[in-house]
């Protein structure tokens, strides 16, 4: 297993300049995932990191050696295609084996290893099956099987589960998961899913229009995202994106809504320095607007008021307030038990230590 | 096959809903087309079986009194071609000679060339590939002229391979576009994987690519293998009397000028002739609807 490093890399095809200076790094056994919507340039990431693409400028390293003029095949690494990408005419074993056999590995040796993958994978009644005769699931642990056969620096995954139904995707996603803890391998995964992103990530890159937004743990990404793109992407329900108006003394920021104003403080010995009563825009979690509890009582930062409710959400576990608030629906997270009724009010607390601020014109997070 | 022989059983239970005689209609005018097209080969067997004397008579769709193989015994290795008296076999021989190499080598070239024009893309491969389907519109008779000259120059006048020189030339354009197109709808992700996995430009084709080409190979092998059986106009321009395929010996030998007709022969002649074709179309025919349909039904 190895690090990746990504320095000052650029891709165009043509005149279409598709990666725009990307750096990212990601230490030996982390789990880097690239994710943004569609067309952002995911796929062609990884394929400059596979080889599959050359690259317009920068450098990629793999384990502290620079790759970015190798072939495929020599840089060290598997992939995991998103359409798994089986041989048809070979069985499973024969597929698995194939990258060791074009590597001259001898023969008892790649039996051992499909044995090993085979096991691992729990696929070993499904050797002697063509790719055809496979289910969706056994054919993405195949398409797996295959990466891990040779043991590269760095595995990548192509949006791998995106063929698969809900109900696999989940399972799926946690045995990748555990796989990934018990090898300790190098993971590049691809997604457009950010429950994918965040639950699997010790590292996420937020890509879009390729420019990456914002690069850190999945913390760091849903509690202090970059910008006001990331905010509305990573999370779900969204991030409430709202206008305040901020007070004159950069202490407190002002919310309309249907009766009295909103008046929310600034976290403690913080104040917005140079919006002083200006207009921005506050983004709030879900879950930081939600029902009283007696143990935030005392906590100035928790700031309770009584909020006109439209509709109400019940989800089973949790059940989504909706109501207005700076001219926009936004929507807090309670407990199942916690009684609103749409065409109610109801009292519900705000996190403010859990809100971000940012500029409406450069769309950035402020401080 | 599976799939196709879903829609002879639908077409029955609407059928059995439709009129009486709308069906018979049908079946009549099928019925009268077949015998359309068996008609002539009808006549070829039948009177290729007669003794002269019988044709001679006047009923040619009559069947024979005396069976008799005599005519396809002279076919074979008696009868006069032009002034010998050697039968069609060692032109039989020539064509096969000719045959053979011209379409594995026409197939092979055309594999390579659609793998490399669909999986290995250099600057400019759409103009090659547009020569090369271009190639497919020029009149025989254009090149006539030019090509006796160039196989003059490379010393190949008049011999057998020269002829599969020509009918190699010839071909490719067909043969690249067969495979080009069939390669076209074959997974990038799969030659991207292999490359992955440490396979080279050959491995990649002969592990990955071809184990998948077997229904484009067989409609590859029978239209390269009936042109070239059947030309008449290369072989009658630039092989020698020794060379000769059976196509332009079949001529020769109708149009012995010695002697009386032998109809009988003729017709025998002509059916040798045809036969490897035939047998072709015979063993791999469902292959060549399976093939032809495979790149519209993917995808
Ligand atoms: N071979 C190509 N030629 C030109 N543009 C391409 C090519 N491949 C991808 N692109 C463009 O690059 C952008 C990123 O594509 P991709 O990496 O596939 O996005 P995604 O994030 O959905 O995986 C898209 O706008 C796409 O149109
Ligand atoms: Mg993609």
């Amino acid at each position: 297993m190895g690090s990746l490093d990504i320095v000052h890399l650029k891709k165009s095809y043509g005149s279409v300049q598709v990666l725009n200076d990307i750096n990212l790094s990601i230490e030996k056994g982390g789990f880097l995932v690239l994710v943004g919507p569609s067309g952002c340039g995911k796929s062609t990431l990884l394929n400059t990191i596979a080889g599959l693409e050359p690259i317009s400028g920068g450098e990629i390293r793999i384990a502290g050696r620079d790759v970015s003029e190798l072939k495929p095949a020599d840089r060290d690494i598997a992939m995991v295609f998103q359409s798994y990408a089986l041989y048809p005419t070979m069985t499973v074993a024969q597929n698995i084996a194939f990258g060791l056999e074009m590597r001259k590995v001898p023969k008892p040796e790649r039996e051992a290893a499909v044995k090993r993958v085979a096991e691992t994978l729990q696929i070993t009644h499904l050797l002697d099956r063509k790719p055809s005769q496979l289910s969706g699931g056994q054919r993405q642990r195949v398409a797996m099987g295959r990466a891990l056969t040779r043991n590269p620096q760095v595995f990548l995954f192509d949006e791998p589960l995106s063929n698969l139904d809900a109900k696999l995707r989940v399972d799926m996603r946690t045995e990748i998961k555990r796989l990934h803890e018990r090898l300790k391998t190098t993971i590049v995964y691809v997604t457009h899913d950010q429950i994918e992103a965040m639950t699997l990530a010790t590292k996420i890159a937020v890509l879009k229009g390729g420019v990456l937004q914002q690069f850190g743990t999945p913390g760091e990404i849903y509690d202090n995202p970059a910008n006001l793109f990331v905010a509305e992407f990573m999370g779900s329900p969204s991030m409430n994106l709202v206008r305040a108006g901020v007070d004159p003394d950069g202490a407190a920021v002002t919310l309309a809504r249907g009766g009295e104003p909103l008046r929310l403080p600034v976290k403690a010995g913080r104040i917005l320095a140079g919006y002083c009563g200006r207009e921005i825009i506050v983004g709030i979690r879900p879950e930081a607007i939600t029902e009283p509890r007696t143990e935030n009582g005392a906590d100035p930062s928790v700031v309770v008021s009584d909020f006109r409710i439209d509709v109400v959400e019940p989800t089973g576990a949790d059940v989504y307030a909706i109501s207005e608030l700076g001219g926009r629906q936004a929507i807090g997270r309670c407990s199942a038990g916690y009684p609103i009724r749409a065409g109610q009010t109801a009292r519900l607390a705000i996190h403010t230590d859990k809100i971000v601020y940012f500029d409406p014109k450069t769309e950035e997070r402020i401080g | 096959m599976t799939d196709l022989s879903l829609i002879p059983r639908e077409e029955a239970v609407a059928g059995s809903r439709a009129p009486v005689f709308a069906r018979a209609a049908l079946y009549a005018i099928l019925i009268l087309f077949s015998v359309y097209y068996l008609l002539p080969l009808f006549v070829m067997v039948v009177n290729s079986l007669k003794p002269l004397s019988e044709i001679q008579q006047g009923n040619m769709l009559a069947l024979p009194r005396d069976w008799t193989l005599a005519p396809w015994l002279s076919a074979w290795d008696q009868a006069q071609i032009g002034i010998q008296a050697t039968g069609l076999a060692p032109y039989f021989w020539n064509s096969i000679k000719m045959v053979v190499p011209a379409v594995l080598i026409a197939t092979v070239l055309g594999a390579v060339n659609g793998y490399v024009l669909t999986k290995w893309r250099f600057p400019g491969h759409r103009i090659v590939f547009g020569l090369m389907l271009f190639s497919c519109f020029i009149p025989f008779q254009i090149v006539l002229i030019p090509m006796a000259r160039v196989l003059g120059l490379i010393g190949l006048a008049g011999t057998t391979p020269g002829l599969v020189l020509v009918h190699v030339v010839y071909g490719l354009g067909f043969t690249t576009l067969f495979f080009r197109n069939y390669y076209e709808a074959f997974p990038n992700e799969l030659i991207r994987a292999a490359e992955m996995d440490g396979a080279g430009f050959w491995q990649i084709f002969t592990r990955i690519l071809l184990p998948s080409s077997g229904p484009i190979i067989v409609v590859t092998v029978i239209w390269q293998f009936t042109n070239v059986w059947n030309d008449f106009l290369f072989g009658a321009s630039f092989a020698s009397p020794q060379s000769q395929p059976i196509t332009v010996a079949l001529n020769n030998l109708v149009n012995s000028s010695t002697g009386v007709r032998e109809y009988n022969v003729h017709f025998a002649g002509a059916i040798l002739a045809a036969l490897p074709t035939l047998l072709v179309y015979v063993v791999a025919g469902r292959y060549f609807v399976r093939g032809l349909m495979a790149g519209a039904v993917k995808g």
